[in-house]
């Protein structure tokens, strides 16, 4: 009864295109936000930073991007690692080549960098889509990967082939490399996907929203009304690119501090489609539903059997989580393809109707 | 089709000599009329005649092997559906177009999309000039919202509208693009009678109240002689007849491919 739509009339259209109508959840957003800059560093510590509120921030920026493109704008792909790379490789490449280059500028870089592979990878969206999109997307992941396997220049010529996240400060304070400390990386991590969570937010209920939305649903009536099925589906990719690109950055920058090219391989692209799949396709919220839900539930799989008293073997827990995570994009795909996120609604509209079943 | 309201200098709209074969199929056969600015021309036929297809001539999405289009006095052969919308035609679906993952205001707002510049930088950032520019655009399809009077599913996810309501947000998606000149397939099928004359309403509306040129497909008789100006009718892909309701009424071509459909 306290969370309702009637009865909050709204003053003019400004009010009601605002980001979150409802005052309710603007007030949960706001406490989210300020609970994570401020409660989270003091409370968590440096093991719940390190294996998940970090990479849960990778996960949710990279689940963003694709969801853009694929929940979005309705292309399926399967180049999420291979753009990541892009953003990884290159962020090394810049901060090594410009030391005094301010880090974050480096990942924006990068991110640009990402934008341009994913716009030329993208250009068969133009001839192809569905199923055949998703090969021409995954031939994309492994040449890139390969890409940068192969060609030394990109790891410095480091003859193990790695490459290591070189310390850099902001302000005095260290924010990557191996001294940097847990908060300092998360609280990084933080400020970089609140404020691309946000503009994704914007884009997706502007104008370049509806066009992608418009091309998804139905593309040749989407031309009809004057869309260009081709700068569309490329600023699509673009975008969603640049935000996986600056997610593979964090990823060694601030989460790993050391990568090989297997930390942006398919797995990774498969990891996060899921998580677009079962946080719900064509919504923000879902992406950070998404990375929680598949973060939690390894962590959650090893320590229950303990919990409980019976230990497992790790091999058997890995496919228990594979099995679950079939299970669980099986379900999505046929019975809700909208996703956690969708639940979430439908919990939200009970809610409002409380205590009134109709 | 003769007299001084139809010089050519009026004419928003010119088909000439048009032909369409799909393989075999020749869908049009050398098909020539015009549209006049502010007009309700209707275009009728039985089924398979090739009206769709002449829509879709018009409007970019089938190219003619030959003849030629001229709007506005600029004439094509080819041209992309987005450019046709830019010069100012829009249009609805026989079979329903919509958006069906967006809401009826959504959708009204994708109609807005050419009017719209910002670029996403802006848009991102929500930022003044972005800002604004969304809030003139939601107030127009606003405007088109209450002139349809589709007010209470202004939220609503298209997909769950019935037929009816979907035929009608998918003329307000035309409405919005504030077009020169409306293509309407069909907008009345498998409507019952009282939301056949709402449509009526609105059809006439527009035509009347923004002097919108509306080329229309309907296959009943009655609201097509209400509401046209002038009538085309084809028959397997050919003109058979062209003029006022009464002129078209009384053709003795007309009446024998209805066989009866047209009473006197
Ligand atoms: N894309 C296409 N490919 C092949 N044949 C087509 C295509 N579009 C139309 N046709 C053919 O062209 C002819 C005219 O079709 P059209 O849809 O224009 O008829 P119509 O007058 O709109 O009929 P209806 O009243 O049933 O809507 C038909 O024989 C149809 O099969
Ligand atoms: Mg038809």
């Amino acid at each position: 009864m306290f969370y309702r739509e009637a009865g909050q009339f709204k003053s003019g259209y400004a009010a009601d295109q605002a980001m979150f109508p409802i005052p309710q959840d603007r007030y949960v957003v706001i406490a989210i936000v300020a609970f994570a800059f401020l409660g989270v560093p003091l409370i968590a510590n440096e093991y719940w930073l390190q294996a998940i509120l970090i990479p849960f921030l990778v996960f949710s920026m990279a689940a963003i991007g694709l969801n853009l493109l694929t929940g979005y704008a309705g292309q399926l792909s399967l180049g999420t690692g291979g753009f990541m790379a892009v953003g990884g490789y290159m962020t090394y490449k810049f901060t090594t080549f410009w030391p005094e280059l301010n880090i974050v500028a480096c990942f924006l870089l990068s991110g640009l960098c990402a934008a341009g592979v994913g716009v030329l990878f993208g250009i068969p969206s133009l001839r192809i889509k569905g199923f055949y999109l998703a090969v021409a997307t995954l031939a994309a992941q492994f040449f890139l990967v390969w890409t940068f396997n192969k060609v030394p220049w990109f790891y410095n010529y480091n003859p193990s082939g790695t490459v290591t996240a070189p310390p850099r400060t902001i302000f005095g304070t260290m924010f990557t490399g191996p001294e940097a400390s847990a908060p300092a990386r998360y609280l990084l991590a933080l400020s970089i996907v609140v404020v691309f969570a946000f503009a994704a937010k914007n884009l997706v209920r502007g104008r370049v929203g509806r066009s992608w939305m418009a091309i998804r649903d139905m593309d040749i009536a989407a031309e009809i009304i004057g869309f260009r099925p081709f700068q569309t589906k490329l600023l699509a990719f673009a975008i969603s690119s640049f935000y996986c690109g600056v997610a593979g950055a964090m990823s060694l920058f601030l989460w790993l501090g050391s990568v090989e090219t297997e930390a942006y391989g398919i797995d990774i692209s498969f990891q996060v489609l899921f998580m677009v799949i079962i946080g719900g396709l064509g919504s923000i919220l879902g992406s950070f539903l998404g990375a929680a839900f598949i973060t939690l539930m390894p962590i959650l799989l090893t320590n229950a059997p303990q919990f409980f008293g019976f230990s497992m073997a790790s091999d058997l827990q890995k496919h228990i989580e594979l099995m679950i995570f079939g299970g669980l994009i099986i379900f999505f795909l046929i019975a809700e393809p909208h996703g956690l996120a969708r639940l979430w609604q439908i919990a939200k509209e009970k809610l409002r109707r409380w205590p009134f079943p109709y | 089709m003769a007299g001084p309201e139809t010089s050519p200098a009026e004419a928003i709209l010119e088909v000439e000599n048009v032909s369409l074969r799909f393989g075999g199929v020749q869908a049009l056969s050398e098909v020539s009329f015009d549209v006049q600015s502010g007009e309700v021309r209707a275009i009728i036929g039985p089924n398979g005649a090739g009206k769709s297809s002449m829509l879709n001539v018009i409007n970019g999405f089938y190219h003619p092997q030959e003849g030629s289009i001229t709007f506005k006095g600029v004439t094509r052969r080819r041209m992309r559906t987005h450019e046709a919308a830019a010069q100012g035609i829009a249009r609805t679906f026989q079979n329903i177009a919509l958006f069906r993952g967006m809401t009826t205001l959504d959708n009204i707002m994708t109609g807005r999309n050419l009017k719209m510049k910002r670029n996403f930088l802006l848009q991102a950032l929500y930022l003044g000039p972005a800002r604004r520019e969304e809030m003139e655009h939601r107030e127009f399809a606003e405007r088109v919202i209450d002139f349809l009077e589709i007010q209470a599913i202004r939220k609503t996810p298209v997909s769950r509208l019935p037929y009816g309501l979907q035929k009608r947000v998918e003329l307000g998606r035309a409405l919005a693009a504030e077009p020169d000149m409306l293509l309407l397939d069909e907008p009345m099928a498998g409507m019952n009678t009282e939301e056949k004359e709402d449509m009526c309403r609105f059809i006439l509306d527009v035509n009347g109240e923004f002097g919108t040129t509306v080329v229309l497909i309907e296959h009943d008789m009655g609201v097509v002689m209400d509401i046209s100006d002038r009538v085309v009718v084809l028959d397997y892909g050919r003109l058979l007849a062209d003029g006022t309701p009464d002129e078209v009424r009384r053709n003795p071509l007309v009446i024998d491919a209805y066989l009866g459909t047209v009473r006197d």
